[in-house]
């Protein structure tokens, strides 16, 4: 049909091997079936199509479409939600979607940087961290509740927007030798943990293990020799 | 469904409230009004937003719904009605991220200014100016960022022409240096469009009294700021 490959014409997503954000777009677009090419950058060195793409915060993911840019990822996953009507990420219904997005807004402004922040520090700062992070994920936890995934029965917008949980958490628990999601006290984040990761197309199209230990025990050092008193 | 109640939890001096009556008021959707004291929040107000505890909350058949850009998309989507996002999905984007932009760089820049003294006020000027600016790309040639009438964007971002001044007044007081965040010289797009967003009816009629938001938030930049040196 002539709008359904006008559509499918031209998609390209810039990112990295081993960004949460553009890994949201990755299962979005494969979950949707939507062809695209990758664009691999590497941020020390970024290309002058990824500067002319999004100029204002010159980060990935982006995702081109037909030569026109979308940037920041939720923003993006909105755009794939409303270009391609397959497989819809979130409910038809207004307040279910408000729900959605506000879950999703709440990963990205608190438990993701929480636990960042968690795995970037040690000692007594570490364990304030942990209390804090722990503080956020007991929201999800209540979020859960009767529920399969935050989108109900299926995966759905939330799902995607808090996904690193099923993988990088376990990464930053390893690299920073900490315990945030403990199956005692998170037992419903903990399934949904697993039935996420274990989704075929999440499954997949997870980065290797190994190389996000590598990179985030480097991040780790970097940054508490950074908060060290000089 | 969109015949049942509805309820805007909120605060006078709050951008964030301001946002969702704007909304509220474009669309002609009837609602109770409930001021909330953010030092002494009621119960309901912390049964309807557990998570953050703050304002704007809107409560629609009992339901409710926290964070002003959430809100906004849940009143675009419900009430059809004088559109604040536009059909087409790219400019959607568009509008979602300047509305993201907003709130993630001009916001903590213009506050940042707001609470913090000397050279690192002065850090935090130039770098909430530099957003600004960025900003001001956003607009075009357009008469507002929705085009011909205001749309999302200028819903999220029209509070910044009224509380940057009040940023530059009070900041100001403190210093012997000026503080301008919005430069006509540098910014003259975006000063213009502040100029006439504001002065649309219904942005105009929602707007809190500017002589009791001035001491309103002096009142706060004392306290955030510790004070005054001299005489207050």
């Amino acid at each position: 049909m002539e709008t359904h490959s006008k559509k499918m014409a031209e998609v390209k997503l810039f990112r990295t091997w081993s960004s949460v954000f553009a890994l949201r777009i990755v299962w979005a677009l494969k979950l949707k079936d939507v062809q695209y090419d990758t664009i691999f950058e590497d941020l020390s060195n970024k290309s002058p199509l990824l500067l002319q793409y999004n100029p204002v915060h010159k980060k990935v993911p982006v995702l081109v479409h037909n030569g026109k840019s979308v940037a920041e990822s939720l923003v993006i996953l909105e755009y794939i939600e409303e270009t391609w009507k397959q497989n819809p990420l979130l409910s038809e219904d207004p307040h279910e979607r408000a729900v959605a997005r506000f879950w999703a807004k709440f990963g990205d402004e608190k438990v993701l940087p929480s636990i960042w922040e968690a795995c970037n520090s040690e000692g007594k700062e570490q364990e304030e961290g942990i209390v804090k992070a722990k503080e956020n994920l007991k929201y999800l936890e209540e979020e859960l509740k009767g529920k399969k995934f935050f989108g109900g029965e299926h995966i759905g917008f939330a799902d995607i927007a808090l996904g690193w949980l099923a993988e990088y958490k376990n990464v930053f628990e390893e690299v920073a030798s900490m315990k945030v999601i403990a199956e005692d006290e998170f037992p419903l984040l903990s399934e949904w943990k697993r039935t996420f990761a274990d989704a075929p197309i999440i499954k997949e199209n997870w980065p290797p293990r190994d190389k996000l230990v590598t990179r985030y025990q480097a991040f780790r050092e970097t940054n508490l020799l950074n908060k060290a008193p000089k | 469904m969109s015949g049942e109640r509805v309820k805007l939890l909120g605060n006078w001096a709050s951008p964030s409230a301001l946002r969702v009556k704007w909304t509220l008021k474009l669309k002609e959707i009837e609602y109770e009004y409930v001021e909330e004291d953010l030092p002494n929040k009621s119960p309901l107000l912390l049964k309807y937003n557990p998570v953050h505890k703050k304002i704007p909350v809107l409560v629609h058949g009992g339901k409710p719904i926290a964070e002003s850009l959430v809100i906004l998309e849940y009143l675009d989507e419900t009430w059809k009605q004088n559109p604040i996002l536009p059909e087409d999905p790219y400019e959607r984007a568009q509008a979602r991220f300047w509305a993201k932009f907003v709130d993630e760089k001009c916001a903590p820049g213009i506050m940042s200014a707001f609470t913090k003294k000397g050279e690192e006020k002065e850090k935090a000027a130039k770098e909430a100016r530099e957003n600004l600016k960025i900003l001001e790309s956003g607009l075009g040639e357009k008469q507002f960022f929705g085009g011909e009438s205001i749309g999302f964007v200028d819903i999220a971002a029209g509070w910044i022409g009224i509380w940057a001044r009040l940023v530059e007044e009070i900041a100001e007081v403190n210093l012997i240096d000026t503080v301008n965040l919005i430069d006509t010289e540098t910014m003259p797009v975006l000063d213009t469009w502040f100029k006439r967003v504001l002065e649309v009816p219904i942005i105009k009629e929602c707007l809190p009294p500017q002589d009791k938001l001035l001491e309103h938030n002096k009142g706060f930049h004392k306290m955030l700021t510790g004070g005054s040196r001299g005489s207050s």
